[in-house]
């Protein structure tokens, strides 16, 4: 008794034979699939769509899972499973050792408001709500008194750093700033599990860094167990405690990162990972920076000099308007310029700096990076500068923390 | 050779015999509550001195919703008295208000049942289509069956025409709120009730109004229609011109329409968009701060 207890309380989520199919009659296509037919034969020959086959899973309580698989795989099935916004042909889920697929209507909208927040691809914020009462609003369906959900809501939105904005309207902002919002909401009643559907797969590759990180700052200080879904192998690679490739509905392989990359199970997943050089993989968007601070062509040396002096660097870019680059300040050009007694400091840019598009595999970038003196610009076709790229970044993206394969 | 016909008109009227002895008690029933409801209502809207309405509609239309348009209902309402039609004018707009406020009494209801339904929907729709796509003159004359001549009948039509676009609009409304708003609305465990409350309504707001505003338009065409089952008002001004074929009182009757027409038609969608532009007026004003 007590060994089976302390082995569900490890495993936050566990997941037995469980069937999906789209269709009229299901229970006949779990019987095909048992009779090893395949998806394309039970549709052609059923006209039931096959969205999961036989899935078992443990995902273990604080780890963050991460689902991955093509298009169509059945990923977003899997997900909404588990809370039964999708409702299994067969098959038994149990949260917390509690079988959900067994649970009343009334016991399953427990566990929704309790235990479990999800995040959605497309946001799904509720636009006649402001931010307050968005993040507020699993509290409400709850019954919690305004002041008190409020309250939580305040500081659910603190914690994903957008306190000030309560009053504004989801359509006021942007993208990244929108999912720190469903962030926010998911974890409002502090549920212990987190379903994120392509949570950040909608978000410029920048914006998606910046939330990746911050969900892995979250995730270090909440501990909670997340069921991350992707398509992204590098998303899959950076967030995942452990990875779950799907085809077809069946789950291919589970593993850490390191496990995929090395042995990968079937035919598919080596293709999935296949030839996974990071240097490939990653590209000039993956690794580059925010570029800040930035010195605006109007601005004169002092404030260049200012600039520079405040971040500790010795070398800034200079951009027009619509954030199109000028080129490149050097912190001694600058002196010069405030010694020549001059109030601009166009004449004194560097005009050769280097630049890359943001889809340059880092590869390519190696010699350009070896040859330059200070940050490698990456622009858009229009020279708007998107980020910037300094020589420590490459090293660090592809050797950092987060890296699966140092060793390999 | 003796003449064969098809005896429908016949077996018709012996089947409503059957059915109004009846249906009888019941349809006088409510025919009384309405009438007094009716009377109730013009009584109440002639019951002050018309200057003060005018004046009373023009200062709340010029302080809430348009100042234009509180000035052409100031002059266009005062040129109705000038013509001697108050009364008239009067009846009809009881007439309405009472005919809009029943339509979306049921209306709103029935809308929310058929978009929570997909049956429900299906057993609605066709009867619904049935009932606007039948010529009015057609069910004239069963309102007059059964509820006798006078305002109850027009009463009664005016619901079979206007209750449509009521239903229909809320259905719509409702169903058209996107798939992820109540898909999220039920990941964080609502009720049924609360994603209808919560998400669906507010969501389908605009386009409920809208309904609304067509329900107060269809139940005016239909009060001046049903001046020929005695609905009085400004169709029987309209009616009578032309069967004494008078044209000045048929001028008179078919302009007072158009004010009332107008007015209401404003009124109501100018409302309907406000109900919208508070909330982005709400959205920006916090955006500025
Ligand atoms: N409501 C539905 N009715 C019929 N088939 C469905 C339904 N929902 C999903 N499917 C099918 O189930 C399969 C799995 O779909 P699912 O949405 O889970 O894929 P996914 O891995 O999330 O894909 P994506 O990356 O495109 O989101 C697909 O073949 C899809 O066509
Ligand atoms: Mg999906």
């Amino acid at each position: 008794m007590l060994k089976i207890e302390s082995k569900e309380i490890k495993n936050k989520i566990e997941i037995k034979n469980l069937y999906k199919i789209f269709g009229v009659y299901p229970e006949r296509a779990v019987k095909l699939l048992q009779d090893n037919k395949n998806k394309d034969e039970i549709l052609s020959g059923t006209k039931n769509v096959v969205g999961l086959n036989d899935v078992s899973l443990s995902i273990r309580s604080g780890e963050t899972f991460v689902v991955m698989g093509l298009s169509g795989s059945g990923k977003s099935t899997l997900a909404r499973c588990i809370n039964r916004l999708i409702e299994p042909t067969s098959g038994e889920i149990y949260i917390d050792g509690e079988n959900i697929t067994a649970m009343s209507y009334k016991e399953l909208l427990q566990v929704r408001r309790n235990k479990i927040g999800m995040v959605f691809q497309s946001f799904a914020l509720f636009p006649h709500l402001n931010l307050l009462d968005n993040v507020a609003y699993g509290l409400k369906v709850q019954g919690v008194p305004v002041a008190k959900r409020h309250e939580r809501a305040f500081h659910s939105l603190q914690g994903v750093g957008l306190s000030g904005w309560e009053k504004y309207y989801p359509e006021q902002l942007s993208g990244g700033m929108r999912q720190r919002v469903g962030l926010a909401r998911a974890l409002a009643n502090d549920p212990g599990i987190l379903l994120m559907d392509e949570a950040f797969s909608a978000l410029d590759p920048l914006i998606r860094q910046d939330m990746q990180d911050e969900l892995m700052n979250l995730q270090d200080k909440m501990n909670k167990t997340i069921v991350f879904i992707t398509h992204d192998l590098n998303e899959a690679l950076k967030l995942g405690d452990r990875i779950a490739l799907m085809k077809d509905g069946e789950i291919n392989q589970v593993g850490t990162p390191e496990e995929i990359l090395v042995s990968p199970a079937t035919e598919y997943v080596a293709r999935f990972v296949e030839g996974v050089d990071k240097t490939k993989v990653f590209t000039a968007a993956h690794v580059m920076k925010r570029p800040q601070p930035l010195v605006y062509a109007k601005d004169g040396p002092r404030v260049a000099l200012h600039k520079m002096k405040k971040a500790g660097i010795s070398s800034i870019f200079v951009v027009g308007r619509g954030k199109k680059v000028q080129g490149l300040l050097y912190a001694d050009q600058a002196a010069a310029a405030l010694r020549e007694g001059q109030d601009t400091v166009i004449p004194y840019l560097d005009i050769g700096y280097p630049k890359v598009a943001p889809e340059t595999c880092i590869s390519d970038m190696f010699d350009m990076m070896a040859s330059a003196n200070g940050p490698v610009a990456v622009t858009s076709p229009e020279d708007e500068l998107l980020g910037i790229i300094v020589r420590g970044a490459i090293f660090a993206g592809l050797s950092g923390g987060e890296s699966p394969y140092a060793g390999i | 050779m003796p003449e064969f016909r098809i005896p429908l008109g016949d077996v018709t009227n012996d089947i409503f015999d059957q059915l109004i002895t009846v249906i009888a008690p019941v349809t006088n029933g409510i025919s009384s509550s309405l009438e007094t409801f009716l009377k109730w209502n013009e009584a109440f809207l002639l019951m002050w001195p018309p200057l003060l309405i005018v004046a009373v509609l023009g200062l709340l239309v010029w302080f809430f919703v348009d100042k234009k348009l509180s000035l052409f209902i100031v002059f266009s309402l005062i040129f109705m008295l000038g013509l001697n039609l108050w009364d008239q004018t009067m009846s009809t707009v009881g007439l309405v208000i009472a005919g809009t406020l029943l339509s979306l009494l049921f209306g709103i209801p029935l809308g929310i049942l058929a978009s929570q339904n997909d049956t429900t929907e299906k057993i609605i729709s066709p009867i619904l289509d049935l009932m606007q796509t039948m010529p009015s003159f057609v069910y004239l004359i069963p309102a007059v069956i059964f509820f006798g001549l006078g305002k109850v009948a027009a009463l009664a039509a005016i619901l079979i025409f206007a209750l449509p676009p009521a239903i229909r609009l809320t259905n719509l409304g409702i169903r058209q709120v996107p798939a992820e708003m109540v898909e999220a609305a039920s990941a964080f465990g609502s009720t049924r009730l609360q994603i209808l409350k919560e998400v669906q309504l507010p969501l389908a707001m605009p386009t409920i109004m809208t309904g609304v505003n067509q329900c107060i338009m269809m139940s005016l065409s239909m009060s001046v229609i049903a001046a020929m089952i005695g609905a009085g008002g400004l169709g029987r001004e309209v009616l009578t011109a032309m069967q004494t074929v008078d044209i000045g009182l048929g001028m008179e009757g078919g302009l007072g329409i158009v004010v009332v027409a107008i007015i209401m038609d404003r009124v109501s969608q100018k409302l309907a968009r406000r109900s919208q532009k508070g909330e982005e007026i709400a959205g920006s004003g916090a955006g500025s701060k």
